[in-house]
């Protein structure tokens, strides 16, 4: 992104705002930010604004984060890949040979060209190591540090959001960018399955035979467990964007982590360690296309994305709530 | 977590605060982030004390002697099981299941001969590292076996007269059908498990059964009691839910690598649960197979059968048996994957072998007909050179040679191309080399 462009989505990005928060600010909190700033010490004050005033601060930052270049070219990408798998394997396959047949490739390649539904497994098997936690981290680094980039962040805060408050909202709007890129990369698949491959029966990769109905059930199942699997790298990529008033610099270090982790998890001798990183039981998805699921590395693979959630999620807070936000 | 309280702390950290507030502040600063420490703590905690808790209550069994518990495993008829078993093996070798992945794809784009799904390929692997099983019977015409890979499943499932072997991975399935499929009893053991002494698996195609159960790992244990053999009953544990007893079989000679051998067999079928084989010199077990889950009503009746998915590649065992003697004739293709399998059992067919000793020190001993290795001139075959990395040099009075050691069986082999291998320390093949003399 150019300077000025970068310079006008801002400008665009704080009139949004500002526009959204004033409509909500006349009727719920007149004259109460000054006594806010030399606020009693005990803490107590004499309104608190009502729940809603959290809904309509999250659908400002859903339609905000959404509306932007950034995250529409990040969903573009994620849609072009399986459009990308199932043209390579329907070229390669035009002759009727097989397509990864020893077994290379991303995983479920082989039964693409039989049943278009498998090319939603290929490409969330083969963008789930790298593609979609990239622009997870993205998002989750820009979240504070961005906004404090562009010097929208004091205005954030002096509208009666509150850090915690307005935290909570950011983590949501990644979470929910999670689960859109997932859902994105589905579809995506699923269109382009259905339109250059034949649907039917599913065989699981128990060898067992399920309806195209529970193929599909199982499918939306796995879309939502790789949306969950991101929420740990989401909570991290929080934390770090609370570190630093840098946009790049939360996401260079978010999606360096990433990477570095994932190295980290394909070395032997850190055996003892591997099944705490997060990316450990990504694949694990696959099991719910064992007959019947393999549930145990399924519930751990959620379980750790948990304990990473409420890790990074309570330090976001303890650094965002206690931190001078100058800019 | 109130917003407005946090903002207040905040405030107080301000530097319009005054010099108290400041300190306060700080203070109050650092309070904050033991909320994230407290929660690692929590899920340190949990993640360790819980097995340690979960493992602790032993059950509470009637008494029984080794006599009666070696007889309840015998006559234990498990008809019916579903359950998850999980095998670790660590046998000291170096890893070289990656070379052994890359050379065998590399045997598969030369042409289409063997299968992926061929359980001889893929049998194998289960002896090394750390694998997760599934296996369901019902009855002795229903079973299944399934190899859990990331991402992938392997499943060999025997109905009736179908042997079906599929690999999920590349999507090929390999087929045996009527007496070829009696014939693969030997690899359908697994699944067989609470039958006794299934057929002896002596088919070409199939490699005699990689034991994987806890059930066939106890089978070959029993088979070596003897009274060279201490058999005790070691108290009770819990595994996969369940109460068992615990029988601890441990060789009384010197000189052997085997440690111990427990086993958990289940109080109520007799059925073992849980195999576990130590090593002499300590450390981690060499094999600890066991169940995770085990449930013992009669599996859903989709679970064996099986239809080879559209586009799968079926390999008959029959064509394959039939291009794999064409090759023979030809003299083209050694059998080397079948001669790898058939592997120690070849040893057998030796000329010349003989046993020294007895019971678990036993060593075996024979001529391999050839120079020793170390009797390869250095600057000739790399082979020679990496294999001697591998191993020690020891020398005594039968001479010079090579030991080969993994943490279970060490390998003599003397530089005038005698070999002497067993489950026994480096110390006692020497002392058999020079006793042999």
């Amino acid at each position: 992104m150019s300077r000025a462009e970068r310079a006008q989505s801002t400008g665009q990005r704080t009139d949004q705002r500002t526009d959204q928060r004033t409509d909500q600010r006349t009727d719920q909190r007149t004259g109460e930010q000054a006594g806010r700033r030399t606020g009693p010490a005990d803490g107590t004050y004499a309104r608190t604004p009502s729940p809603l005033w959290t809904f309509g601060l999250l659908r400002s930052e859903l339609v905000t984060t959404f509306r932007r270049w950034r995250t529409l070219a990040l969903l573009a990408v994620l849609a072009a890949v399986p459009v990308l798998v199932g043209v390579a394997v329907k070229i390669e396959t035009s002759d009727g040979s097989a397509v990864g047949g020893d077994g290379e490739g991303p995983a479920f390649i082989a039964q693409i060209t039989n049943n278009g539904l498998f090319l939603v497994l290929t490409a969330l098997a083969a963008t789930l190591p790298f593609f979609l936690p990239m622009a997870v981290g993205v998002i989750a680094g820009d979240a504070i540090a961005g906004e404090a980039n562009a010097g929208t962040l004091r205005y954030l805060l002096v509208a009666p959001a509150g850090r915690a408050r307005l935290l909570i909202v950011k983590g949501a709007t990644t979470i929910v960018f999670c689960l859109v890129a997932t859902v994105v990369v589905a579809v995506s698949a699923l269109v382009v399955g259905a339109l250059l491959f034949p649907l039917g029966e599913v065989t699981t990769i128990s060898g067992t035979r399920i309806g195209l109905a529970e193929g599909l059930a199982r499918a939306l199942l796995i879309a939502l467990v790789v949306a969950a699997s991101l929420i740990g790298l989401a909570a991290l990529g929080l934390f770090v964007s609370t570190l630093t008033n840098s946009g790049i610099a939360a996401m260079a270090t978010t999606v360096g982590l990433l990477i570095t982790v994932q190295i980290l998890d394909q070395i032997p001798q850190l055996d003892a360690l591997r099944p705490y990183f997060f990316p450990h039981y990504w694949l694990s998805f696959a099991d719910l296309l064992r007959d019947p699921v393999h549930w145990d590395d399924l519930l751990r693979n959620l379980g750790l994305q948990g304990v990473y959630a409420a890790v990074f999620g309570s330090a976001a807070w303890a650094r965002f709530t206690t931190r001078d936000v100058t800019v | 977590m109130a917003p407005f309280k946090s903002d207040d702390n905040a405030t107080a950290g301000s530097p319009t605060a005054d010099g108290t507030g400041n300190r306060r502040g700080g203070r109050r600063k650092a309070a904050r982030y033991v909320v994230p420490v407290t929660v690692v703590g929590v899920a340190a905690a949990t993640i360790g004390l819980v097995p340690a808790f979960a493992g602790s209550g032993d059950p509470d069994l009637p008494k029984i002697t080794a006599q009666e518990l070696i007889e309840k495993i015998a006559a234990s008829d498990v008809q019916q099981l579903s359950g998850t078993v999980k095998i670790s093996t660590d046998l000291g070798l170096p890893d070289l299941s990656g070379l052994e992945g890359s050379l065998g794809a590399g045997g598969g784009a030369d042409g289409d001969e063997g299968s992926a799904a061929d359980p001889s390929a893929k049998l194998p692997e289960l002896a090394s590292g750390t694998h997760t099983l599934r296996v369901a019977a019902d009855g002795p015409d229903k079973q299944k076996l399934s190899l859990l890979d990331e991402a992938s499943e392997y499943s060999l499932i025997h109905n009736g007269d179908d042997v079906w072997a599929y690999d999920s991975g590349s999507n090929e399935v390999y087929h045996a059908t009527g007496a070829e499929a009696d014939m693969q009893d030997g690899a359908e053991d697994g699944a067989k498990r609470g039958e006794e002494g299934g057929a002896d698996g002596k088919s070409g195609v199939v490699p005699e059964d990689v034991p994987a159960t806890p059930g066939e790992l106890t089978e070959e244990a029993l088979k070596a009691v003897d009274d060279t053999t201490s058999v005790t009953v070691d108290g009770t544990m819990q595994v996969a839910g369940r109460d068992a007893y615990k029988l601890l079989i441990e060789p009384k000679q010197a000189g052997s690598t085997v440690g111990a051998i427990s086993v958990a067999v289940d109080a109520e079928t007799g059925l073992p649960l849980k195999f576990t084989l130590t090593p002499a010199s300590g450390g981690a077990a060499v094999v600890d197979a066991g169940f995770t889950k085990v449930d013992f009503s009669a599996p859903s009746a989709a679970t064996f059968d099986f239809t080879p998915p559209e586009g799968a590649k079926v390999t008959e065992a029959d064509d394959l048996e039939a291009q794999a003697a064409e090759e023979r004739d030809a003299g083209q293709l050694p059998e080397s994957d079948e001669e790898l399998a058939a592997g120690l059992e070849d040893l057998g067919d030796l000329e010349g072998l003989k046993v020294i000793g007895e019971g678990w020190s036993s060593i075996a001993a024979f001529d391999t007909g050839g120079e020793g290795l170390s009797a390869a001139p250095s600057g000739d075959g790399d082979l020679g050179g990496l294999l001697n990395s591998f191993g020690d040099e020891v020398s005594g009075k039968f001479g010079a040679g090579t030991v080969f050691s993994t943490r279970l069986v060490n390998v003599l082999i003397t530089d005038d191309g005698k070999a002497y291998a067993g489950a026994v320390t480096k110390e006692a093949l020497v002392k058999a080399a020079n006793a042999d003399r």
